[in-house]
């Protein structure tokens, strides 16, 4: 059985979680842009997530009083998969739908790694 | 022999304690099941790493990590605020350029995914001589704040651990 307050703590976290997916969620269609939207759900959900990882861990901890260690592991690989998923959709989007020269120059001699610079236009 | 048992100590070590942390329960069977993984690991896939960093300063990884979450903590409210309460005409959406001091390509992938993670950020792409980092601003103020903060917050501390 939980103590109030440890109800209260774990019911807490899962509040906050709830809240921060919604959010994501939400910013995904309030937001005007592929590249603003794709700020929503990389930000948002890593609280709410982690929100309900550490919700889990403390009602395993009161309840059976062991410390489980899964919520680290989806915590770890979490962070190690959501930034590449936000890269693969930004270098999309860079690909396909934004124009080369809308990018601010690289102040180097080379291009942007993902804008090769345009090939001459054979008719000119 | 040592040396060729366990060519990488740190990733044994890593493989060890992740793997307690998936069974979630440790007996001497999974310690010596993780350590079995622990030495396998390492020596099938060291011919993939030739010229692997060595960490200058590995207690820095602590300071590192703390730093992130917090901010971590501090953008998911901000942007949260953004989405809630900011008309979208009013959020000023920049693309920002980060010249890098980094040179080790490791270093460079943590920076740009502890890019991503934090406030209103995403690194987008980088330029062909790997040099400068291309991140997409959510609300950027002022472009130049938000470029020094990336650089004396995260890459001094990445510069630090890896070169």
């Amino acid at each position: 059985m939980m103590a109030l307050w440890q109800e209260a703590l774990v019911s807490f976290f899962l509040v906050v979680a709830g809240i921060f997916g919604l959010v994501g969620s939400y910013g995904l269609i309030k937001l005007p842009t592929p590249m603003t939207r794709l700020h929503a759900p990389t930000k948002a959900t890593t609280l709410g997530i982690g929100g309900a990882l550490i919700a889990s861990m403390l009602a395993n901890l009161f309840t059976t009083g062991v410390v489980s260690f899964h919520e680290l592991m989806i915590t770890l690989f979490l962070f190690l998969t959501a930034p590449i998923t936000a890269h693969f959709i930004a270098k999309v989007h860079l690909h396909l739908n934004e124009p080369r020269d809308s990018l601010p120059p690289t102040g180097t001699e080379t291009p942007w790694a993902g804008a090769p610079a345009q090939p001459e236009d054979p008719a000119d | 022999m040592i040396k060729k048992l366990f060519p990488h100590p740190v990733l044994t070590l890593l493989l060890v304690i992740v793997w307690q942390m998936l069974v979630n329960k440790i007996t001497l069977g999974n310690i010596v099941l993780g350590l079995g993984l622990g030495i396998a690991v390492p020596i099938l896939t060291g011919a993939y790493w030739p010229d692997r960093p060595r960490l200058k300063n590995p207690l820095m990884i602590v300071e590192y990590i703390l730093v992130v979450l917090w901010d971590i903590c501090v953008a998911n409210v901000r942007v949260a605020w953004i989405i809630l309460f900011r008309r979208n005409a009013d959020l000023h959406t920049t693309w920002i350029t980060v010249p890098l001091d980094l040179q080790t390509p490791e270093a460079i992938t943590a920076l740009a995914g502890t890019i991503t993670m934090t406030p209103g950020t995403v690194s987008s792409d980088l330029s062909a001589d790997g040099r400068v980092l291309l991140v997409h601003c959510l609300d950027a103020g002022h472009p130049d704040d938000v470029r020094d903060e990336i650089k004396s917050r995260y890459e001094r501390r990445l510069k630090e651990i890896f070169e």
